[in-house]
This record gives structure tokens, sequence and C-alpha cells, in this order.
């Protein structure tokens, strides 16, 4: 491929190709402190389909080791979001040493807080906010399971805050490094945060699993117990190779969650969340 | 500089010559594996040996997941055993699965998709409906795939289950009928080796005649390199029983009308992995020189960047002519092409 990076998040090494030299130059502008491996887990391809639509009404196609097909490209001005689209689904698809858990996690003490929901719960939003009150941020999208040991290990990706969670991060962390706004994606408003120097710094540390959080987005403030039968049945739906790894997920995800207490939180603004997830660590964990 | 997947057949041929890799080497020869869907093959055939950490990580992860595939394989294989036991008709498992069932070398990492099954072509209407009974499901809405396979294919529409989300394809031949070589399956049938519990894999000679088969005499050569992988697995397991397995390879063959398709694979599996495939005079005369076109076929077999992309974008088009080519004659081709490309279908991207 014509222009090439490769880039280290956690424990999983990239390898990104692509036609054009404009997704390559944003990586390496906003994943500038990260290693790089030598032998990269993944690869991932961003090219065009006919050589001609390089120039011509460029459209970023997503490929790499693990495809879906018929998946639709982007335009070149999302040429970033296509690069981490295709970094996301060599994890979804082709991560078989972890199990993948969509959530986002962040460490305190050791311990690690996974918050796990569906899209516009807060997930991002939340562990960027976290972050700012000085908790390590391990990742905003994936968290990892080690089955082998139970740990969490990190995925600290860029942070990809959507529509109204940009002015709310961007007021508190105001002096941090963020990408360029891309307006009308798949999913809105969307623009990435680089998570700080702690968090690059210590992204293959894991951490142990203290406390799982199911947050939602605009509901009165409440709080409820999750029974481990409902937070592995939730788990499952959350993970994306689950059934792939067979005994070791189902080990790995019973054992975590007879051993770290659930919450189900409702919170109608961030400053209520972020109040409820403090008190409840200081309580659970 | 990496100009085709010769990186990966060396390295299945001959593990040590990973020695001589850099990152850059293992990173190619890894993504190479992986489009070709021998990673678990290359992590089985490089166990123990040194190499950079990372790819070490990768390799052991290949060799937990086929182990799991091999799993799964095996408990699809006996779920349909269950749904077909009441018929009481020989099923043949067929491919992968057949060789993990019966413990092959060819089936060490083997990545395995569908369940392949051969049953007895007069019978496959009983087969069928004791699947859809047992929750097996169509995957092709399409009226004229449907009729397309029944009418001229050597299998049935394949079917997936629609709580374990697995594909079975169940065969009554191994080649498509309209195809100008017609190999006796009852023959296949009647020589399977039994295994426990009512399933069979095919005799040994038969195993490979598949094997050449499914790679020559069918299709666009894709995923060939897995092919002749397995063909190289059985070849050298079967002949340290018996150093004629090849003669008897070739006699069965010619039975089938599959000795020419037999020769090239030997042909190429030779070059590419050194098999030692035996040339006779007698009784029958095979003679494993090397022809000119074999390097047509290396060429479309080796087409990979150190991308695991696809290359040669002309040769494997000039491949998918001639697969359909053998599948069906011209005027019945021409239709069969036109009305896939009128649906969408683009053969070469």
């Amino acid at each position: 491929m014509r222009h090439v990076t490769r880039l280290r998040i956690g424990p999983i090494g990239f390898r990104i190709g692509s036609d054009w030299r404009g997704p390559i130059a944003a990586l390496d502008d906003l994943y500038r402190d990260y290693p790089k491996p030598d032998v990269p887990d993944f690869n991932v391809h961003l090219f065009a389909a006919r050589p001609w639509r390089r120039v011509f009404r460029p459209s970023v196609h997503i490929g790499g080791d693990f495809v879906i097909p018929d998946a639709a490209p982007l335009p070149l001005s999302m040429g970033l979001l296509a690069a981490e689209m295709g970094m996301n689904l060599q994890m979804a698809l082709g991560q078989r040493r972890y199990l993948l858990l969509h959530a986002s996690a962040v460490e305190r003490d050791g311990k690690a807080l996974l918050m796990t929901g569906v899209s516009g719960a807060g997930k991002s939003t939340l562990a960027a906010l976290l972050m700012a009150r000085g908790w390590r941020l391990m990742g905003d999208e994936f968290a990892l399971v080690d089955p082998a040991s139970g740990l969490i290990h990190g995925f600290p990706r860029l942070i990809s805050l959507k529509n109204e969670a940009l002015p709310v991060v961007e007021a508190a962390l105001p002096d941090a490094r963020f990408g360029e706004i891309m307006e009308g994606t798949p999913k809105g408003t969307l623009r990435h945060l680089v998570p700080n120097a702690r968090a690059i710094a210590a992204m293959a540390e894991p951490a142990v699993p203290a406390l799982i959080l199911f947050p939602s987005f605009g509901f009165a403030a409440e709080e409820r117990e999750v029974m481990p039968s409902e937070a592995f049945i939730r788990l499952t739906q959350a993970s994306t190779n689950y059934v792939t790894l067979a005994e070791r997920g189902f080990d790995a995800l019973t054992r975590l969650v007879q051993g770290v207490p659930a919450r189900a939180i409702d919170y109608p603004n961030t400053d209520t969340a972020i109040a409820q997830v403090e008190r409840l660590w200081r309580e659970l964990a | 500089m990496v100009r085709d997947a010769r990186l990966l057949t060396d390295a299945l041929r001959d593990p040590s010559s990973t020695a001589a890799l850099d990152a850059n080497g293992w990173t190619a020869l890894l993504a190479m594996a992986r489009a070709e869907q021998l990673i678990g093959t290359l992590a089985h055939r490089l166990d123990g040996l040194p190499m950079p950490e990372a790819a070490r990580r990768i390799l052991a992860d290949a060799r937990a997941s086929a182990g799991q595939g091999r799993v799964a394989a095996l408990w699809e294989a006996e779920m349909a055993r269950r749904a077909l036991a009441p018929l009481d008709m020989p099923v043949v498992l067929l491919k992968g699965t057949a060789f993990v069932a019966a413990g092959l070398s060819a089936g060490a990492g083997r990545q395995i998709g569908d369940l392949d099954i051969l049953v007895p072509r007069e019978r496959i209407g009983e087969a069928e409906a004791a699947l859809l009974a047992a929750g097996w499901e169509w995957v092709k809405p399409d009226p004229y795939d449907d009729a397309y396979y029944r009418r001229s294919m050597h299998e049935l529409p394949p079917l997936i289950h629609r709580e374990r989300d697995r594909m079975i394809d169940v065969h009554h031949t191994i080649l498509p009928l309209t195809a100008r070589v017609t190999p006796d399956a009852a023959g296949l049938i009647a020589d399977a080796c039994p295994l426990a519990k009512g399933l069979a894999i095919p005799s040994p000679e038969g195993l490979v005649i598949h094997a050449a088969a499914h790679l020559i005499a069918d299709g666009d050569l894709a995923g060939g390199l897995r092919n002749l992988w397995d063909i190289d697995c059985l070849v050298r397991e079967y002949s340290e029983q018996d150093s004629d397995f090849c003669l008897s390879v070739y006699e069965e063959a010619h039975r089938h009308g599959l000795l020419p398709a037999v020769e090239r694979a030997f042909r190429l599996t030779k070059k590419l992995y050194g098999t030692p495939v035996k040339s006779y005079e007698n009784p029958v005369r095979v003679i494993l020189q090397p022809r000119a076109s074999d390097a047509l076929y290396l060429r479309r077999l080796l087409a990979r960047d150190g991308w695991g992309r696809q290359t040669r974008r002309i040769t494997r088009f000039a491949f998918y002519l001639r697969g359909h080519w053998l599948r069906m004659p011209p005027l019945m081709l021409a239709r069969h092409l036109w009305i896939k490309w009128r649906k969408g279908d683009r053969p070469v991207s």
C-alpha cells in the first residue's frame, strides 16, 4: 500500500495501509505518542475500489485481515474515522486472545471500572470525564478480559465523542488534544480526543475488575442492583467474540460476573452520573 | 519486497526457512496465512521454533482457535449424524471434518468452515427432509440460485442451522452434474472407511481424489494453497503405510475420469510443498514432468501481496472463466454468467 503506519493500542498492534496520505497523516499526528509494534496483530487496508476513485470522488473502502462484505465506504474527509472503524472491525471479528466487551474502562488503585450499554448510553463521555478527574483511562470502546488471569486489559484508542457530548468534554478538558470535527458521519457529528499521557504510558498495565456499571442517559437519577445472571446475559450481548471463544469465553465471563458487583444507573446529566459513579465506587469497589 | 505467496508455501514446506525473516517478513507471512485460511496450519508447523514474541502470540491464538474449530466441526458432524440416523443411510464426511474426525495430519490446525457430507443421490431428498425437520434452513432465497443448485450442482443448496448458525453442504457427488467428467459417486460411498456410530470418511484414495477434483476440475482455484496442503499431508501420511499409495490413487482416479486432475494437483503440490509423489510406467503410465501450463496455475495460486490482498486480476479472471467453462456447456455458461451479472455479481475485484 502507498502509505503505511503502525501503532499499538494496549496489547494489540496494528498496521494500517492507505491509498491516500490523509488518513495516515491524521493517525501519525493523533497517535504520535503511541508505541509502534514490530509485528502487528492486525492489518487494516483503506483503499479505493477502482484506481480512478483515488482522485475522482475519492471514497475510502475499509478492508483488512477480517472484513464484512458490503461495508459502506466513507468519504476521504472521514479517512480517520475509516481507519478507526477498520481497527475496531479487526478487534470485533478477529480477536481470539481476550474476551472482548463493548465497554469503556477506567482504573484507579489498580482496580478497573467497566461501563457498558447501548450506543448513546454515555460510555465514552463518562470515561473521558472520569479521565479528566484523575482516573486512568483504559479505553472508551473495548475492554479486554484475559481468560487466563481474569484481569482487564485496556484498549485506549482515540476517544470517539459524538454530538451533545462534544461541548461537555471540551469544557472539562480544555487543554486536551482533539482531532478534526467531522460532520455528517453515520453517527452524527464526531470528534476524536487523544487520551492523556498517563493513559498512554500505562496502557500495557492490566487491572483487577472491581465494578460493572450499566449507565443509561436521559432519565431521572436511579440505581438498581444487577444480579450476576442478568449481568452475564447483558455482557454476552456486549461481546463480539463470546460465541467464538466458546468454553474459554464462558469461563471468563462467569468468573467476572460472580466476582464483581454490578449496578444499573440512570442519569439526567453528566454531573449527576459522575457523582453516582464516585459514590458507588467508594461503597463497592 | 514480498512478491507473492511463495513466502507462505516456503514456510509450510520448510519451517526453518522462517529463521531468515525480519519483522516485515513475519508481518507479510501472517497476513498471507490468514488470507489463505492457513494460519492454524502454519501455527502447527512452526510450533516450538524461534520467532518474534508478537508472532508467537498470534500463532498461539491461531492454534487455540483451530482447536476450538475442531471441536465445533466434530459437534456439527454429530448433530448431522443424529438428524440422519433414523434414515439408516451411509453418511460420508468430506474435507476438513473428515480429516479431523479421522485424526489425519491434514486436520492439524486446519480451518473448517462448513460441514460437507456425501450421501447416495437417490436418497438425497430424504436427507434434505430430515435436516429441515432438525432445524436447518435455506440460505439462498433466490429462486434462480435454488433451481441452479438442484438442476446442475453436485450438492443441495446450502443449508444453515437456525440455532447454531453453521452451514451444511449435502453432496451427492463430487463434481457438478453439468461438468464433462462424471465421477463414480456410488463407488466413493461403497469404498468409504467407517468411523464410529454410522459416519464414514472416503477411502484414502478417495480423499486425495476429491481434494484434486475440487481444486483442478471445479472452481477458480481460490483457496488452492490450502487444498494442495491437504493433498501434501494425505500423500505423505498414507505413503508411509503403503509405498505405492500414489499408484492406488492413479488407478482409482482413472476410474473416476479424474486422472488428469490428480496429475496436475500432484505436479503443483510437488512444486510448492515438495510432496513425495511418484511417477509410474506400469501398470499405468503417469510421468509427473512439469508442464509449461503449470506456471500459469502457480501464478494464480500464489497471487497474494504482503498485505494478504489478492493480486493478478487478469490471471484470476482467466481462472474464473476456466472454472465455469469446466462446469457447464458453452450456451448454458453464457446464460448463467449473464443472469449472475444482471444480479450484480462481479467475479473478480
